[in-house]
């Protein structure tokens, strides 16, 4: 496990809201220096700390205007149809995340779509031909926010 | 609205957002000068809404995630918006999502252990207001992740 200090926690906090600044960018905010920012930086990147980058479209614009969480409860459990299930579920192109989860259901996926008439393609062609699939539950993502996580709010 | 050019620079970064601007625009076959205007229009528009650092929890000793979903008691005027702003200020919640569907509102905690989560639920999440019902879900693996749009 890494601990971070107050210095890492800043960097950390500039990153995530914005991956794309540069290093005298960013020590300039926290009065730091261009080559100590740097290394922090590197070192960060290097652990493992910031495991990547992830870039926020607009899916409207870009016109994918409905994104739907499944949940997806299997009809039939064992070693074998778990794995034809991912496996099906993974190759579907509309199918953006695939998650196994314990409680209520046995899989949440994030599905996108042009709009509710392709998404009911993608569930009937798609999804309902899944091998093993039983109970379907569909919410649609009316809003979404992503949150810094507990770098943010114990700093001033 | 958007061309071949935006296209091009759009599926070469969604795919490596860490790229420097030179490889990018190497990537997309267009030049730096043209790159970076194209990316300010397509930012200034919205299309690109921004680009973030994704922080591995795990490696600073969150190893656990739970889901949590959670039903509304709609009856009250404001209800989503009063839920939602209060839970923004809980640190340990790294995503709010709102739904149409059998669920309102679902959210994301990360917690070091099962007894630090179990804190976090009686001494954050309880006093959350509106809350008609809870349900818990534990995440297990990650089997997917590709919020890349076919483009």
């Amino acid at each position: 496990m890494i601990e971070l200090d107050s210095i890492d926690r800043l960097i950390l906090r500039e990153l995530v809201r914005d991956a794309t600044q540069s290093a005298s960018a960013i020590g300039r905010k926290i009065s730091l220096s261009q080559p100590v920012t740097w290394r922090r930086i590197q070192r960060l990147r290097k652990q493992g700390v910031i495991r990547g980058n992830r870039l926020d479209l607009s899916n409207e614009m870009l016109g994918y205007g409905v994104t739907v969480f499944l949940g997806i409860k299997l009809a039939t459990k064992g070693r074998v149809s778990l794995q034809d299930f991912e496996r099906a579920v993974c190759a579907i192109p509309e199918v953006q995340t695939v998650e196994h989860i314990l409680g209520l259901y046995d899989y949440r996926l994030r599905v996108i779509a042009r709009d509710i008439g392709d998404f009911e393609r993608v569930l009937r062609r798609r999804i309902m031909a899944l091998p093993g699939i039983g109970d379907v539950e569909a919410n649609v993502l009316l809003s979404e926010e992503r949150l810094p996580g507990p770098i943010g709010c114990e700093l001033p | 609205m958007l061309d071949d050019t935006d296209r091009r620079i759009l599926r070469a970064y969604q795919h490596e957002p860490c790229l420097a601007p030179i490889d990018l625009a190497d990537r997309a076959g267009a030049s730096l000068a043209t790159c970076g205007r194209r990316l300010r229009k397509m930012a200034d528009k919205g299309v690109i809404r921004g680009n973030h650092a994704i922080i591995d929890w795990r490696i600073l000793g969150y190893e656990v995630e739970v889901s949590l979903r959670i039903t509304l008691d709609k009856t009250r005027p404001g209800a989503f918006d009063e839920f939602v702003g209060n839970a923004r200020n809980i640190p340990e919640i790294v995503e709010i999502q709102t739904f149409l569907g059998r669920v309102d509102v679902r959210l994301s905690i990360i917690a070091r252990d099962m007894a630090h989560y179990q804190e976090i639920y009686r001494t954050a999440i309880l006093n959350l207001p509106h809350i008609a019902d809870i349900e818990a879900l534990m995440h297990v693996a990650k089997i997917k992740s590709n919020e890349v749009l076919p483009l």
